[in-house]
């Protein structure tokens, strides 16, 4: 890494347009040489555009980009590049098949034609002497952890010798602690004026903890920035969302009778590879109660939702629902009344280039009143009742007649929890309710799924975001590698030993 | 009797070579363009022109080695429209491949019927088993020097996939398009080259067929050779050496009938020359199960994801 200190970043005016849509107006915004900074909005907000303008992806219609006072262009992310302007995405970009080394070596901007390995080993040892966490260079990408991944990403963007690293919600996938190791590694080095850190995050502990400075946008357009050590969170808060209060206590009944709705015991699933990824489970749900399953992703959750959903099939282990054997054919589940809302569901429970009317029917269209006799499909019962639940669960554009994939993700999100909420229903399996959405649609999201609760649906709740699950959940439980390592009730849940369970490293 | 079983083993080993030779390159070739990231099922039509040039151009000059470097040369040409057709978008690389596969056969039928008839020069044999006095060993020990050219480009390849800067981005654009475009690497570019690449080494081992072994020029010489390719690689999970391997026990497999044939076992001979056919068949029964994906697959091939 050169020596000298990383250069300031700055955005003058910036303005960019999509067609008619302007995603960005007149924005300034100033990175200082070691800075970490923090960069705020709702989803639409304008910060990716804001960060991809910057990184060459975009070329801002107004405005220019100045790096040490001194204008630059900035063509394309290799521009960005030499000027040591580096990006580290939300999905990870290593590729899973290669070791660390590989991704390391094939990311440097020349490689000889042969490559020696040795050599590029013994440099990328030295370099990683130098940087404050290591990542065992042998190992294979798709065998490590997330924050390990996330690691891998960063050190990259650092072997490239980039001075000024912009972070798209880094932590995301990250546990607390990884998330605290990582930032905290960061935030030493830019302390020392090695780096200026840009970060898009959502998680506001996260900014009070680490970051100097804060930017918020909205809708487009810059709103305010101060220093975080002198904004409180309700203030940050509120300028993401604007007048809007921030997050509602929601009101909970209390149930007193304890029915078990939904039980697994020794549960056993398979990943797409072979391997056990589900091992051993035992779980209760009660009438009128919500689960929230905590972990980092990986863990088997994908697989045991897939279960729950009828798509794919236990190795072993039984599964009782209301007190009879579950069977995920049509006619079972309709008698069960178990229904699910699982991560993407565009591509998990739609049919994209199907009609929004069509998707909310998917539970439906062969019963009175949607099927004629049984057999015929009424097309004009199918869009009165599609009306209905646009209306109910405020779906926007509240067109019956297009099709799902043109709709935003919150609103896929709404038509897919309106569909499996429009008949009765007694279990509800969710996963991942709100990525991606903004804070009105997830404050939408969870209303209904608490209110779902009230009703008495017994709620298994599997998300990443532990907010989240400590927000909605009655009683949390820890997943790691496949089984439940720990139990407690939501309200008091230390949110450290959580933590340790979820990386496996309780005592 | 006892010599008899002896024999039948060494006629297996020897068919092996002479009949997995061809499988060798095909699945090579195969193994290159799977590696960047597409199928081309088109090679069994490559495989087919490939005899016909070879043949043609064997007959015409009078030198097969000319003939096999023509072969490969008219592979090159099949792979690099195949590819180049699929760097369109929304184009599916298996139903060009299809086409491709028909293209190629049909188009080999048209130019070679002249070629049917006439012989041409064939390609040379080394003789390894000279110290030999056993006749059986002998034969089985008549090795071609294609055989061990390929050789040399399955050890070849396997090292340039790991240790070149070129096998590193055929690697990457096969793993994630995205990430090889965020790196600034010419996914479709890469694709193209490893596929004309893939179709060089198919072409080759079509003139192995018409030059060497079965040695004529006829319309059902591939047999679909080169479709079972598509198998062997992933048999041979996508390892160019291993790709040899998988070649040597089809071939092994091919040779069974005719090896028994030779010590008078008669009974179940069409049984047995299915061998190689019911193999693929059940390689692709195990691997493919909609509750596993493959370890070792390329993450863009269509099959895949």
């Amino acid at each position: 890494m050169n020596d000298g200190a990383p250069p300031d970043l700055q955005a003058l005016g910036i303005t960019k347009r999509f067609g008619p849509l302007t995603a960005l107006k007149d924005v300034d915004f100033r990175l200082q040489s070691g800075q970490f900074h923090a960069l705020l909005g709702e989803n639409g907000a304008g910060k990716s555009t804001l960060v991809k303008c910057i990184m060459g992806y975009y070329h801002p219609d107004e405005g220019n980009i100045l790096l040490d006072q001194q204008p630059v262009t900035i063509r394309n992310p290799r521009d960005a590049q030499t000027f040591g302007i580096g990006m580290v995405y939300q999905q990870f970009t290593l590729i899973p098949n290669m070791t660390v080394l590989e991704n390391l070596a094939i990311s440097k901007a020349k490689l000889n034609l042969i490559i020696n390995w040795q050599e590029e080993e013994s440099q990328l040892t030295q370099f990683m002497e130098k940087m404050p966490f290591k990542v065992p260079l042998s190992a294979r990408v798709g065998s490590l952890a997330a924050g390990e991944k996330q690691k891998v990403e960063i050190l990259k963007q650092l072997a490239l010798q980039n001075r000024i690293l912009i972070l798209d919600e880094p932590t995301s996938v990250l546990t607390p602690q990884e998330a605290k190791e990582v930032l905290g590694h960061l935030r030493a080095m830019t302390l020392a004026r090695q780096l200026s850190i840009l970060i898009i995050t959502h998680k506001l502990r996260e900014v009070a903890a680490f970051a100097d400075e804060v930017t918020v946008l909205r809708k487009g357009q810059f709103v305010g920035s101060g220093l975080a050590s002198e904004l409180k969170i309700s203030q940050i808060a509120e300028m993401m969302v604007g007048s809007e209060v921030t997050a509602k206590p929601k009101q909970r009944t209390v149930l007193s009778k304890k029915v078990p709705k939904l039980v697994l015991q020794d549960i056993r699933v398979k990943d797409d590879i072979g391997v056990e990824v589900v091992r051993g489970l035992h779980l209760t749900i009660h009438e009128g109660e919500i689960v929230g399953v905590a972990g980092v992703s990986g863990n088997g959750q994908r697989e045991l939702v897939e279960v729950l959903a009828g798509q794919r099939q236990a190795v072993a282990g039984t599964i009782r629902v209301q007190d009879q054997p579950f069977q995920p054919t049509r006619e079972k589940i309709m008698r069960h009344k178990m229904f699910c809302l699982p991560e993407e569901p565009l591509q998990n429970t739609c049919v994209g280039r199907m009609t929004v009317s069509e998707n909310l029917a998917f539970r439906n269209f062969d019963v009175v009143p949607h099927a004629i006799g049984g057999w015929l499909i009424s097309r004009s019962a199918l869009r009165r009742s599609a009306f209905g639940l646009i209306e109910r669960y405020n779906i926007k554009p509240p067109h019956p007649d297009i099709p799902i994939q043109s709709l935003s993700g919150g609103n896929v999100q709404r038509a897919v929890l309106a569909r499996e909420l429009s008949a009765e229903v007694e279990i509800l399996i969710i996963a991942n309710p709100c990525f991606g959405l903004d804070f009105l649609a997830m404050e939408e999201i969870r209303l209904q799924i608490v209110a779902a609760r009230n009703r008495g649906t017994a709620v298994l709740l599997v998300s990443e975001d532990l907010d989240e699950i400590l927000e909605l959940s009655d009683r949390t439980v820890v997943m790691f590698n496949g089984r439940l390592v720990y139990e407690t009730t939501s309200p008091g849940a230390d949110l450290a030993i959580i933590g340790r369970h979820m990386t496996g490293h309780a005592t | 009797m006892e010599a008899g079983w002896w024999g039948v083993l060494i006629a297996v080993l020897g068919g092996a070579i002479r009949i997995g030779t061809p499988f060798l390159f095909v699945s090579l070739g195969e193994c290159l363009t799977e590696k960047s990231g597409r199928i081309n099922l088109g090679l069994e039509g490559t495989l087919v022109m490939g005899a016909m040039t070879g043949y043609a151009v064997s007959l015409h000059s009078g030198s097969p080695w000319l003939g096999v470097l023509c072969a490969g040369l008219a592979g090159m040409a099949l792979g690099a429209l195949h590819s180049w057709l699929c760097s369109f978008q929304r184009v599916n690389d298996i139903a060009v491949g299809i086409a491709m596969m028909l293209f190629g056969t049909g188009l080999a039928f048209f130019l070679g019927k002249p070629y049917i008839q006439p012989s041409a020069p064939r390609l040379p044999s080394i003789d390894l088993g000279a110290w030999s006095d056993v006749p059986q060993l002998k034969a089985a020990l008549q090795i071609n020097a294609l055989f061990l050219i390929g050789i040399v480009v399955a050890i070849v390849l396997g090292w340039m996939l790991t240790n070149t800067a070129w096998g590193l981005k055929v690697r990457v654009a096969g793993e994630s398009a995205d990430a090889a475009r965020a790196l600034g690497l010419p996914v479709d570019r890469i694709r193209i080259m490893s596929t004309a690449q893939g179709g060089f080494l198919a072409g080759i081992g079509g003139s192995y067929l018409s030059l060497y072994y079965p040695f004529n020029w006829s319309e059902g010489l591939s047999s679909g050779q080169g479709l079972m390719a598509v198998a062997l690689v992933i048999f041979a999970r996508w390892q160019p050496m291993a790709c040899l391997w998988v070649s040597l026990l089809w071939g092994g497999a091919a040779a069974l009938g005719p090896s028994l044939q030779s010590v008078g076992i008669t009974g179940g001979y069409y049984i047995f020359n299915a061998i190689p056919y019911i193999m693929t068949l059940a390689v692709m029964i195990i691997t493919c199960s909609p509750r596993r994906t493959l370890v070792g697959a390329p993450h863009e091939l269509t099959v895949t994801r």
